[in-house]
């Protein structure tokens, strides 16, 4: 297929790997931001194909991983009311809450129904005028137009039965609150794609000119993510901390302006809980007052609920890029992708899920 | 939910005021919306998330950088005697 094909393209992944070996001077730890990225980059073995002297750590880009826990009971308790048709992206069934997740919910009688877009839960709103029809408005700057839209749309029609509970994270704030961590080890950042398709790549040169490091925004194929690491693996040894960016067929340097405007038309920056990482200040975004009719939280009255994460999980250093998932203790032993104790471990994106299904560490499978 | 590959646009319609269209993503055939690429034209490709279209393929970028990769190579930049391991799994 047309822009898949040639960037799965075997020969010219290995001679950007054989580039790679050849610049590489010294060892460099690159964090990918996504986890789409850190999904493909176990199923393509690029990590092991890399010399040894670049390691890869894996970034908080999975949304379904950093959906606070907070989010989710309040979540399950809106999907267990009579009155409510609950819809969710498909991932978001089964991230454990701190008793049950989303399809327990479901299998008690909840009407909780999986839609590929917000403007399919608006169409069900339309469609059951006397049920109150909430969209788990969750993800990074890739989900944040589509969300925006639907509330957008249900205030121009006047359609009252529709909201959102919305847990809308975003990626600078993200890689600062690493950068800043105590323990940081990463030097340059592939930067995530699609988020970039959106938001753009200007937002990136203030941190790498504040940090020191090279940022690259690259995406999802093998050859994509090889030319990513190459151009940040040349940046490094020059020493030179720019924005370079490697998805020009999908990346401008303003993003998409239209999807950039409604988003803050509809939402505002607000301090945000990631899960496994805790709050970081000004990384998330929530409806606006002129919208607060379609905010699920106000209108469930569900916002004083609060959580508290099993002691058992590991996933914030994960998350952060502290730890790798095969050295969790509980990792393919009490936590694996039919029994997860994270969310890591629950979404294909989640970089515990990924180790666990490309057989990373062998001892404990 | 990050994980997006290119669809091609198939035909555009209105529904409730919105600029819609069907895709074919790998053999699939979705609804997506339009509102934030409104110039796009049928038989282009475009990155979908959430059922929203994000952004068009920009098909002069996408040829120059591959033949840049592509010359980088043949102007003997790579060096054949250190070629990695194994790169089966690619
Ligand atoms: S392996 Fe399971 S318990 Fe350990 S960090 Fe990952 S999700 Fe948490």
């Amino acid at each position: 297929m047309k822009y898949i094909d040639e960037y799965r393209d075997p020969e010219l992944a290995r001679k950007l790997l054989g580039e790679i070996r050849k610049k590489a001077t010294r060892p460099w730890t690159i964090m990918e931001i996504c986890g789409g990225q850190t999904h493909s980059i176990l199923r393509n073995g690029i990590d092991q194909l890399l010399p040894d002297t670049i390691e890869l750590v894996h970034g908080p880009g999975c949304p379904v991983c950093v959906t606070p826990l907070e989010s989710i009971e309040r979540a399950l308790v809106i999907a267990g009311k009579k009155e409510v048709i609950f819809t969710s992206f498909g991932d978001m069934l089964r991230v454990p809450g701190s008793s049950k997740d989303l399809f327990m919910v479901r299998s008690e009688g909840g009407d909780v129904r999986i839609v590929f877009s917000p403007l399919d839960a608006l169409q069900i709103a339309r469609d059951n005028p006397h049920k109150e029809v909430v969209f788990f408005a969750v993800g990074f700057e890739t989900t944040a137009p589509a969300n925006a839209m639907a509330v957008w749309q249900a205030a121009r029609e006047g359609i009252r039965n529709f909201s959102v509970l919305v847990s809308q994270v975003m990626v600078p704030p993200a890689m600062r609150a690493i950068l800043s961590s105590a323990g940081n080890r990463v030097q340059g950042f592939l930067a995530a794609g699609h988020v970039c398709a959106v938001m753009g790549y200007e937002e990136y040169e203030p941190v790498a000119l504040e940090f020191q490091v090279p940022i690259v925004p690259t995406g999802f194929e093998p050859v994509d993510l090889l030319a990513g690491i190459l151009k940040t693996v040349e940046l490094l040894e020059e020493g030179c901390a720019e924005v370079v960016n490697r998805y020009g067929r999908v990346v401008s340097r303003e993003g998409n302006p239209a999807a950039r405007a409604l988003i803050s038309k509809v939402f505002e920056v607000t301090d945000r809980q990631w899960r496994g990482i805790g709050s970081i200040a000004q990384s998330g975004l929530a409806l606006r007052e002129e919208f607060r009719a379609w905010d699920a939280e106000k209108k469930f009255n569900v916002t004083h609920i609060s959580a508290s994460e099993s002691p058992l999980c590991m996933s914030g250093s994960v998350l952060q890029g502290a730890l790798k998932p095969d050295a969790c203790p509980a990792f393919g032993r009490e936590c694996t992708p039919e029994h997860p104790l994270g969310a890591t471990m629950v979404s294909t994106e989640g970089a515990c899920a990924a180790y666990y299904t490309y057989h990373r560490n062998c001892n404990t499978l | 939910m990050c994980l997006a590959i290119p669809g091609k646009l198939l035909e555009i319609f209105d529904e409730n005021g919105l600029k819609m269209g069907t895709v074919d993503v790998n053999g699939s055939v979705t609804r997506v919306c339009l509102e934030y690429v409104p110039e796009i034209q049928i038989g282009q490709y475009t990155i979908i998330h959430a059922g929203f279209a994000l952004k068009i393929m920009d098909e002069e970028e996408a040829a120059e950088s591959l033949k840049l990769w592509q010359e980088l190579i043949e102007s003997g930049a790579f060096d054949p005697e250190e070629l990695p391991p194994s790169t089966d799994e690619l």
